[in-house]
C-alpha cells in the first residue's frame, strides 16, 4: 500500500527525473552538432542585382511593403533603393528616400536633418542606384547573437524570423552590418527581407524580382548548376557588399562602386 | 540534516529542476538543433512551415493576360512591355474575387519613378526619356493625353 | 510610428531602417549590472583578503548588492518589445549570444549573492524565529514574520559555535567563487557590445576589461554614497537621543568611524579609477593610430558631435575633478561625498558615450544619427523609454534596499560589540 505522502514524493521525483535528461540533453548533444557538417539540401538561394540596369524606379520597394504587408507609411522597409551620385569635385553624395518607395522624382540628395542638397547636371561625374536587401549571409551575425533562437537559418540558406518566439531585444538589429532589420511597427518583433519565403517556396519569383521592368534583380539557386543566376555569379564578375565584416553575403552585384556603402 | 552549509545548494537544485520542468512544457515540440548546427540553425522548425504559408498578393503578368487579353497584347508591342501590370494596377491577390475591382494609381509621381529626367551616366536610368514635371503641364494626370498602353505619341488620346 | 523614430533625428546618408534602437535603458543596464558587481567585489575585499578595516561596509555592500540585483535586470526588461517572453531567455537559450549567456551567468551570482546573505544572517533568522515559534497566541504581524523567518532559516536551527564557524568558511568561499563570477558577469555586459562586429565603436576586446573597471569604480562609490547618507541619518537619530535608538553609537564615535571607512574605501575606488581611465584612453589612443576604415566617422563623432558629453562631462567633471578631490590631503565627508556622485556621473556618462554615442553614426559612414531622450511621458513609450524610466530604475534599489534591511540588518547594534 503506497501512501500519499509517498506518491506525491515519487511523483515529484518521476517527473523531475523524466524531465531533465529531456530537456537537458536537448541543448546540446554532439550527434545533433554534427549535422551542422552534413548538407543535404539542395537549394541554397542567391541574389543578383544589377547596379547598371536599376534605374530607380522604386516599383520593387512598393511591391515588397504591399506583399510582404510592411505598413505602408512607416519608415522601414525589407529592401531599398540607394542613389550615389559623385561630382566633380570628388564627393560622393548618397540617399535613400523613404527607402525609395516613391522612386526619386528629384535631382535633389535628401541630407536628413541637414535639408536637401541640389546637384547640378554638368557637376555630376557618375551616379547610379544600388538595390539593397537582406543578404542572406551564410554566416548571418544577426543569428548568432539572437538570445532565444529566434531567427535562423532555414535549411535553403534565408534566415527567417519566428513572430511568435522573438522577446524584441534588437540585438540581431544592432547586430546586422547591412542595417537591413528592424521592428515590425504591428508584430513588434525584429523583421527583415525573406526573399519573399512564401512565393519562391511556391516557385515564383521574389515580390520585387517580379515587380522590377528592367530585370536588375533577380533570384537563383546557385547549387543548380543550370541556373542561369548561378551560371552569372560563377562564370562572371561580382562583387558583394562589406565582404570585411566574414559575413559571406549571398546577394551578389554586377558594376558595385567603391563608394558603395 | 547534519552538514547545513548545502541547504542553499539544494535551494538552488529545487529552483533549476523547476526550470527544467517547466521547460519540458514550454518549449514547443519542433525547437531544437537543426541542419545549419547550434550557430546558426536553433530554432522553432514549424516556423518554416509558418513563412511558407504567407499569403501571396502579386501574381504576375501571366495571372492577368486571360482575361484582359486585349490590353495585354497592347501593351506588348510597346516599350511599356517590361512593366509588370501589377506595378501600376496593385497586387491582384485574389481578384476578381476579392478585391473585385484594382484600384490603379494615375498619379504623376508613378510616371516620374522613371521619367523623371535624371541622366545619370553608367546607370539605365540615362537611357529613359524624360519630362521636367514642372514645365510639362503641371497639375494633370499623365494618362488624360497619354495612354500608358500606347506610350508612344501615336498613342496620344 | 517605427520604434525608435520617435527619438532619431537622421542627418546625411543613414540607411532607412537605422534608428536608436538601443536608448536609454540600455544605458541603464550595464550601469545597473556595474553597480551589481562593484558592490559585491568592495564587500568581498573584507571576506576574501581581510582587509579589517572594510568590515563595517562590507555587510553593507552586500546587501546593497543584493538590491541592485533585482533592478539590474529590470532596464532590459523595460526595453523588450515583448517582455513577458522574456522567459524564453532561460527556455531555449542561445548560448552563441551574450544575452542567453547573461542570463546564466547572472542566475549564477545571484545564487551565490544569496547564499552569502543566508550564511551572514542565519544566526539572525533563527535569533527571531525561535522565540516568536514559542510565543503562544501570536498576532497576525507575528505569524506573517514567523513564517518568513522560518522559511528564511532553511529548516536549520543549529547556531553552535561549530556550526557558525562552518557558516564563515562557506562565506569566505563563496566571496572568493563571487569575485570572477562578477567579474564575468560584467565583463558579459561589456562582452554584449564588444563582440557586436556591425559596431566600429563597440567592437574591441577592450570593452569588457573597461566596462569591469568602471563597474567596479561605480560599484565602490554608489556604496561609498549609500553609506554616508545612512550614517549621516543615523547621526541625526542619534543626536535626538530619543528611544529606541539608544543602542545606538553616540554622534562623535559614528562620526570617526565614518571617516575611517570612508578614507579606506577612497583608496580602493582611485586604484580602480585609474585603470578604468588608463584602458578607456588606450582605447582611444590605438584607434586614433591605428586609424583603420571607421575612423574618419568615429573621429567626427568622438571630437566633434559628443566632445563636451565625453570630453567635459565624462572624463573632466566624472574622472578629473573627483580624482583630484580625493587625493588632496585631509579628506572630509562633505567632499568625498562630492567626489562619490562625480565618480557616478561620470561612468553613467562613459555609458552613455558608448551605448548612445555607438549609435550616433550610421553603419554608412557616411551619416549621423541624434539621440532625443523623451523628457515628458505621453505614453507607455516614452515612459519607459524616457528620464522616467531611466530614473525609475535608479530609484529601485534604494527602495529594495529599505525594505531588505528589514530582514538583513546591516548596521550592527552596540550590544553585539
Amino acid at each position: 500500500m503506497i501512501s500519499r505522502r509517498d506518491f506525491i514524493k515519487k511523483t515529484v521525483i518521476g517527473v523531475a527525473g523524466a524531465s531533465i535528461p529531456v530537456a537537458a540533453l536537448e541543448l546540446l548533444t554532439p550527434r545533433r552538432l554534427r549535422a551542422e557538417k552534413e548538407d543535404k539540401s539542395r537549394v541554397r538561394w542567391v541574389f543578383l542585382v544589377d547596379t547598371y540596369k536599376c534605374v530607380g524606379c522604386g516599383m520593387c520597394v512598393k511591391a515588397c511593403k504591399l506583399e510582404n504587408e510592411i505598413p505602408y507609411d512607416a519608415n522601414v522597409t525589407r529592401t531599398w533603393v540607394e542613389r550615389y551620385v559623385t561630382t566633380k569635385d570628388g564627393k560622393v553624395h548618397a540617399d535613400t528616400p523613404k527607402g525609395a518607395r516613391d522612386g526619386f522624382i528629384t535631382s535633389k540628395i535628401d541630407l536628413g536633418t541637414d535639408g536637401s542638397l541640389d546637384i547640378r547636371k554638368e557637376d555630376i561625374d557618375k551616379a547610379f542606384f544600388v538595390p539593397k536587401l537582406c543578404n542572406q549571409c551564410e554566416n548571418p551575425p544577426c543569428v548568432q547573437v539572437c538570445p532565444v533562437g529566434a531567427t535562423y537559418q532555414a535549411p535553403d540558406g534565408v534566415v527567417l524570423v519566428d513572430r511568435s518566439w522573438c522577446i524584441g531585444c534588437g540585438y540581431c538589429i544592432m547586430g546586422c552590418p547591412y542595417g537591413v532589420r528592424f521592428f515590425h511597427p504591428v508584430y513588434h518583433t525584429a523583421e527583415k527581407c525573406n526573399f519573399c519565403y512564401h512565393r519562391i517556396n511556391k516557385g515564383l519569383q521574389t515580390a520585387c524580382v517580379q515587380a522590377c521592368p528592367f530585370g536588375a534583380r533577380r533570384i537563383g539557386n546557385i547549387k543548380d548548376p543550370r541556373d542561369p543566376v548561378a551560371k552569372i555569379i560563377t562564370t562572371e564578375r561580382v562583387a558583394i557588399l562589406k565582404e570585411e565584416y566574414g559575413t559571406k553575403p549571398q546577394v551578389y552585384y554586377i558594376g558595385l562602386d567603391k563608394e558603395v556603402k | 540534516m547534519n552538514n547545513h552549509v548545502l541547504r542553499p545548494l539544494l535551494v538552488v537544485i529545487l529552483l533549476v529542476v523547476l526550470v527544467l520542468i517547466v521547460r519540458a512544457f514550454y518549449v514547443p515540440k519542433s525547437f531544437g538543433v537543426h541542419q545549419r548546427g547550434y550557430m546558426y540553425g536553433w530554432y522553432r522548425d514549424a516556423n518554416v512551415e509558418d513563412w511558407k504559408k504567407f499569403k501571396v498578393k502579386y501574381q504576375g503578368t501571366d495571372y492577368c493576360k486571360d482575361c484582359h487579353a486585349k490590353n495585354h497584347e497592347t501593351i506588348m508591342m510597346t516599350p511599356h512591355a517590361i512593366i509588370p501590370c501589377e506595378d501600376c494596377h496593385g497586387p491582384a491577390v485574389d481578384h476578381p474575387s476579392d478585391p473585385a475591382k484594382l484600384t490603379i494609381d494615375k498619379s504623376r509621381e508613378l510616371c516620374l519613378r522613371c521619367h523623371y529626367p535624371l541622366a545619370y551616366p553608367t546607370s539605365g536610368r540615362a537611357n529613359i526619356r524624360g519630362v521636367d514635371p514642372e514645365k510639362h503641364n503641371p497639375g494633370m494626370e499623365c494618362s488624360l493625353c497619354h495612354n500608358p498602353h500606347k506610350p508612344g505619341l501615336e498613342g496620344l488620346k | 510610428m517605427v520604434h525608435g523614430e520617435l527619438w532619431t533625428a537622421k542627418e546625411l546618408f543613414v540607411y532607412p531602417n537605422e534608428y536608436i534602437y538601443w536608448s536609454v535603458q540600455i544605458v541603464m543596464y550595464p550601469f545597473m549590472t556595474g553597480l551589481v558587481a562593484g558592490a559585491f567585489v568592495l564587500s568581498s575585499l573584507y571576506h576574501v583578503f581581510g582587509i579589517k578595516q572594510l568590515k563595517d561596509m562590507a555587510r553593507f555592500a552586500l546587501v546593497f548588492s543584493f538590491a541592485l540585483l533585482f533592478a539590474a535586470p529590470m532596464p532590459i526588461v523595460l526595453h523588450l518589445q515583448h517582455p513577458f517572453r522574456g522567459i524564453n531567455v532561460f527556455m531555449t537559450p542561445h548560448f552563441t549570444s551574450a544575452i542567453a549567456a547573461f542570463g546564466i551567468v547572472f542566475s549564477a551570482y545571484g545564487a551565490i549573492v544569496a547564499s552569502e546573505l543566508w550564511f551572514l544572517y542565519r544566526k539572525h533568522f533563527v535569533d527571531i524565529a525561535l522565540p516568536l515559534k514559542e510565543k503562544q497566541d501570536k498576532t497576525l504581524f507575528e505569524w506573517f514574520r514567523f513564517i518568513i523567518f522560518c522559511t528564511l532559516t532553511l529548516g536549520v536551527y543549529d547556531v553552535s559555535e561549530q556550526s557558525l564557524k562552518r557558516d564563515e568558511k562557506a562565506i569566505r568561499v563563496l566571496a572568493a567563487v563571487g569575485i570572477p563570477v562578477a567579474c564575468f558577469l560584467h565583463g558579459y555586459a561589456g562582452f554584449i557590445f564588444g563582440s557586436v562586429k556591425a559596431n566600429a565603436l563597440w567592437m574591441t576586446p577592450l570593452m569588457p576589461v573597461i566596462f569591469i573597471m568602471s563597474a567596479i569604480v561605480s560599484g565602490i562609490a554608489l556604496c561609498m554614497l549609500t553609506y554616508i547618507i545612512t550614517m549621516e541619518i543615523r547621526k541625526f537619530l542619534a543626536s535626538r537621543k530619543k528611544t529606541p535608538y539608544q543602542m545606538y553609537q553616540s554622534r562623535e564615535e559614528l562620526k570617526s568611524a565614518e571617516i575611517n571607512v570612508i578614507k579606506m574605501t577612497a583608496r580602493y575606488l582611485l586604484f580602480f579609477l585609474i585603470f578604468a581611465i588608463s584602458l578607456e584612453l588606450l582605447d582611444l589612443i590605438f584607434r586614433g593610430y591605428t586609424a583603420v576604415k571607421s575612423w574618419d566617422v568615429l573621429r567626427s563623432v568622438i571630437y566633434g558631435r559628443d566632445f563636451t558629453d565625453i570630453f567635459i562631462l565624462q572624463y573632466l567633471v566624472g574622472n578629473l575633478i573627483p580624482f583630484i578631490l580625493f587625493l588632496l590631503p585631509g579628506l572630509t565627508i562633505r567632499r568625498a561625498l562630492l567626489g562619490v556622485v562625480l565618480v557616478i556621473f561620470g561612468v553613467f556618462m562613459m555609458r552613455w558615450n558608448v551605448v548612445i554615442g555607438g549609435q550616433a553614426f550610421s553603419l554608412t559612414f557616411a551619416g549621423y544619427m541624434h539621440y532625443h531622450l523623451p523628457i515628458i511621458p505621453h505614453d507607455w513609450e516614452t515612459f519607459k523609454e524616457g528620464l522616467g524610466g531611466a530614473l525609475a530604475i535608479f530609484i529601485m534599489p534604494f527602495a529594495l534596499f529599505w525594505v531588505l534591511i528589514k530582514i538583513f540588518p546591516v548596521f550592527s547594534f552596540k550590544e553585539s560589540h
